[in-house]
């Protein structure tokens, strides 16, 4: 089997859809031969030699990849020239956009061949390694934010210098998506106070986890923005003008808004007016990853930077291209593993019974099968926060010395000593005494630490205990001993009443 | 646990033998002391955590109320009117301190409790010497003595101790180590002459003649009592409350022993081993032996020079500290006594809510000797509404400080000084501290640059990440409470 890579036609672009390095994997992992044009890896930085290192085959003319090969990676959906010098039972695996482009796909089963659509690959776990739209998204998310650095005249990270301070940059994520969530990642790591926002409420918890502050909207609850494919859907009018609304007290405040607002298959929303650009401080940065579906901004002119009064408007569409060797790179790894899915070189087939290759495939042998049946996607799961193990309370070194043996004698001393009174009494009290200090000693160490006062104060209460010796007392013959007793009574009292209720007091304070 | 069952069957062992059967009131009473023991026993289990406290407490309670009905029908034998004129008016006294005393002033309150139950056993001794309240036989007479004599001395040092602990604590006396020339051979001086006057005591048969050094002992003991809070500086009055915590339950027991009163015993042993155990914690938590802490006179001996510390402070502003605290994610404030002093604590917890409220993670961390109490600053918090699973112990979260984005020490020093660990010279070293220096940020609010208790320079200050906020605890907190409400 063969497999062809080509060199990108489309202007601009600049990736490429195997690296030497995923098609050494392809040819010794998988048995694939590979073919690639002279020139392929140019835009990312990787030259033919390179490719004839890893074991391909340089060829001079794209018409002799397309002829020679049995399956085409392509980057960038293909143009009708292209589609034209496809042969029966090919395989093009490559961005199709299948929704938007049915006129492609008909004119690819016109030539009885297959096609993959790589963002036709469903969001489930399995396919995670193959999902090349999330790959791309995570590169655009961050190269978003160092356009924005690039325009941005001020310091991310906020600083307190000799020369005196610099307030950090405030930065918008409209979208927690992948491209959302890199963007925050991104924005973080240099330092910015990042806040976003999604009509989706159940990504709060990865929003936090990146380390932004989650914008929520003062909206019923049951208007889930979830769909069943774990992308946004279409928002009532009600929310949207309350989403609108916060975007423009949000604008006013930050300095940098990247929007990544996308809805499969559908424009972009235009969420970002016109006013709400110009209401923002001069210098400022909006990104809009949405640029190539018409905008999240309304001022936006895609593939350009715009300066609209005073604000930088970046409108790229190719962002995942100006990071073009890591782009290539992970996408050469996404195709990796799809070809290891479809079976390599050996049981190459594209199994309709396979979930992942049914619904990505687009054209089969000439017959259109888009759209595939839905998968359902569950919510991602929340991050869990980490608990720091409980470290013992107390850690003292302990020696043996001299000390230890003094105590020891004095204990054996004062054990002959109860022994030699010989009273029977005596030593039964003295073995309640004992029993008892170890009782204390086994419960009290249970205590937790916050609690110390409380148990003072209750230990407190309870030696009041001293009370009943008063009572004994207090019933003698004997005026001096009985009113000796009677003081002792008193001071006892205050003690058990004063002690019990300070403590509830004390304690009906804690609370969770 | 086998200690649990073991109590019951002593206290069974010591009645009187089957073939004279004691009253039946009296046996009754003896049960009830056993129960009311177990009770005590399960209240001081229940403070093992906060959802279980309450109920403990509840169960201390019972106990005792179990116990002074036992007495009253089971055991006493006359005085009961005495015994009434002296309760109701007492009870109502402690009901209307303990509502009334304000949480920074618990450390005052518990130490003059503390010094009631010493008070309580010096007169239950004397009394007992006067006209014992059980009938002593004629062979036990030289145990009795010896522990009346034990009983009252315990006692002595407890009352005087805590007295002056209390007076410490409200500052009505300097809080400065009183360091007398000598001090550990007067201390030394002053047993021994106790022993020389129990050995006259045990000799004299007669009760009048006896009294005469029982008293002079009460005086000497009253003094040594004296002398040994007044040598323990004011930082290390945790150890102290709890030394004498422990003092007062073996007071308890003495007592126990003098009257033949298991209840007592058991008790006073419970209440004794708790309050060492507290002293033992908090001696740990300085790196200190106890012995050191309880001979007193902290820092005057240093083993050479400690590092000279140099360089510039950096101060904030409010306004800075807001700044600050709306840009960090992750916040970790460390109180000290300087915050029970300011009565910082209500605005604190304002500025916490607020802050959490933002979906910042703010918590507490609480260094065991911090404040004058074991566990003050958790009180002082949880009276503030703060939840008290935010509010972590030092080693729980010393780990996480390097993660963290602002720390705020208010009115601490000691309890956050590098030298402890990065100075084997210093003072303190050794000593555990909360590691605040590792975290991003560290913002220390205090009233001057003095140094601490331990009388040490903290190098903290003057770190690159540290920035000082003068000025007065409450008048700052409430100025970052106000900003953050705009």
């Amino acid at each position: 089997m063969k497999v062809g890579i080509t060199k990108e036609i489309y202007p601009g672009e600049c990736r490429v859809a195997a690296t030497p390095e995923t098609a050494r994997r392809l040819i010794e992992k998988l048995g694939f031969e590979v073919l690639v044009e002279t020139g392929a890896g140019e835009a990312a930085s990787f030259d033919d030699e390179r490719y004839r290192e890893a074991g391909c085959t340089v060829l001079p003319e794209a018409g002799d990849i397309w002829h020679g090969s049995d399956i085409v990676l392509k980057v960038r959906s293909p143009e009708p020239k292209e589609v034209e010098q496809m042969r029966a039972g090919q395989t093009l695996v490559a961005f199709l956009a299948p929704a938007q482009n049915h006129d492609l796909l008909e004119q690819i089963a016109g030539q009885h061949a297959s096609a993959i659509a790589v963002e036709a690959v469903p969001r489930i776990s399995r396919a995670q390694k193959l999902d090349a739209l999330s790959s791309m998204a995570n590169i655009a998310g961050y190269r978003a934010v160092v356009e924005a650095a690039g325009q941005f005249g001020r310091f991310f990270t906020g600083q307190i210098t000799a020369a005196g301070k610099v307030p950090p940059a405030k930065v918008l994520v409209i979208g927690a998506g992948v491209a959302g969530l890199a963007a925050i990642g991104t924005a973080r790591g240099l330092g910015a106070i990042v806040r976003a926002f999604d009509v989706r409420p159940e990504v709060a918890d990865q929003v936090k986890s990146m380390g932004a502050e989650f914008l929520m909207l003062d909206f019923p609850a049951d208007e889930q923005g979830g769909t069943a494919g774990g992308y946004a859907k279409t928002m009532s009018k009600e929310f949207i003008d309350a989403e609108m609304a916060l975007f423009a007290a949000q604008a006013r405040d930050v300095d940098i808004i990247i929007t990544t607002a996308l809805i499969p298959g559908k424009p972009a929303p235009k969420l970002i007016t016109r006013e709400m650009v110009e209401s923002m401080r001069p210098g400022s940065v909006i990104v809009d990853l949405a640029a190539e579906q018409g905008g999240n901004c309304e001022v936006t002119v895609p593939n350009e930077v715009i300066k609209h009064a005073g604000v930088f408007v970046v409108g790229y569409a190719d962002l995942a291209s100006r990071l073009a060797h890591t782009s290539s790179q992970l996408y050469g790894t996404n195709l990796y593993h799809l070809l290891d899915e479809m079976g390599g070189a050996e049981e190459f087939k594209l199994d309709m019974e396979d979930l992942v290759i049914r619904s990505a495939t687009v054209v089969k042998d000439g017959e259109i099968t888009w759209p595939p049946p839905p998968v359902s996607v569950s919510a991602a799961a929340p991050t869990p926060a980490a608990t720091p193990p409980a470290a013992p309370a107390v850690a003292v070194e302990r020696r043996f010395g001299w000390l230890d043996y003094a105590l020891m004698l004095v204990a054996a001393a004062l054990l002959i000593g109860v022994a030699m009174t010989r009273d029977r009494g005596f030593i039964t009290d003295f073995t309640v005494f004992i029993l008892a200090c170890i009782i204390g000693w086994q419960v009290v160490w249970n205590v937790t630490a916050s609690l110390h006062t409380p148990l003072m104060s209750v230990t407190n209460a309870i030696s009041g205990i001293i009370i009943v010796g008063g009572m004994l007392q207090v019933g003698v013959d004997h005026l001096p001993a009985a009113i000796l007793g009677a003081i002792a009574i008193f001071v006892a009292t205050i003690n058990i009443s004063g002690g019990f209720l300070v403590t509830h007091r004390m304690l009906k304070m804690f609370r969770k | 646990m086998t200690g649990l069952f073991a109590l019951p069957c002593c206290l069974i062992d010591s009645l009187p033998l089957a073939s004279e059967p004691i009253e039946l009131n009296e046996s009754i009473a003896t049960v009830c002391y056993i129960v009311a023991g177990v009770l005590f026993i399960l209240s001081l289990g229940g403070l093992s955590h906060q959802t279980t406290a309450r109920r403990g407490n509840l169960l201390g309670f019972f106990g005792m109320g179990l116990a002074i009905v036992a007495t009253i029908f089971g055991v006493m034998v006359g005085g009961f009117a005495t015994m009434t004129v002296a309760i109701v008016p007492a009870a109502i006294i402690g009901a209307v301190l303990a509502a009334r005393v304000p949480m920074t002033g618990m450390p005052e309150l518990v130490a003059m409790l503390h010094s009631f139950v010493g008070l309580a056993a010096v007169l239950v001794g004397i009394s007992s010497h006067l006209r014992p309240g059980i009938p002593v036989p004629e062979s036990e007479q030289l145990i009795h003595q010896i522990e009346i004599f034990v009983g009252v001395f315990i006692g002595a040092v407890t009352f005087t101790g805590s007295i002056i602990a209390f007076l410490k604590l409200r500052g009505t006396i300097s809080g400065r180590p009183l360091t007398l020339p000598g001090r550990h051979l007067l201390n030394l001086v002053a047993v021994g002459l106790s022993i020389g006057l129990g050995v006259w005591y045990c000799r004299i048969d007669s009760v009048v003649d006896g009294l005469n050094p029982l008293l002079l002992m009460t005086g000497i003991a009253s003094l040594i009592g004296i002398h040994l809070v007044m040598a323990i500086g004011g930082a290390d009055m945790p150890v102290v409350v709890s030394m004498l915590n422990s003092y007062s339950g073996w007071a308890a027991s003495a007592a126990g022993f003098m009257l033949k009163n298991h209840l007592l015993i058991v008790t006073g042993a419970l209440v004794g081993s708790s309050g060492a155990i507290l002293s033992y914690i908090m001696c740990a938590a300085m790196n200190r032996s106890f012995i050191s802490v309880i001979l007193g006179g902290f820092g005057t001996a240093g083993k050479g020079e400690a590092a000279e510390v140099d360089g510039t402070v950096k101060e904030f502003t409010v306004a800075d500290t807001v700044d600050l605290l709306n840009e960090a994610q992750t916040i970790v404030i460390v109180p000290g006594y300087g915050m029970a002093v300011a009565q910082a604590q209500h605005s604190l917890a304002q500025v916490v809510q607020i802050l959490i409220e933002r979906g910042k993670e703010v918590r507490f961390a609480i260094h065991p000797v911090a404040g004058r109490l074991p566990g003050h600053m958790n009180v002082l918090l949880a009276e503030a509404n703060v939840p008290y699973d935010i509010v972590l112990e030092m080693d729980e979260i010393n780990e996480d400080m390097s993660a963290t984005d602002a720390i705020l020490v208010i009115g601490a020093n000691d309890i956050v000084n590098p030298a402890a660990l990065e100075d084997p010279n210093s003072p303190i070293a050794g000593m555990p501290v909360v590691e605040v220096w590792t975290a991003k940020t560290c913002v220390v609010m205090k009233r001057g640059m003095a140094t601490g208790y331990a009388g040490v320079e903290n190098p903290l200050f003057y770190k690159d990440n540290t920035f000082m906020l003068f000025g007065d605890a409450k008048k700052n907190v409430d100025a970052i409470l106000r900003e953050l409400q705009h």
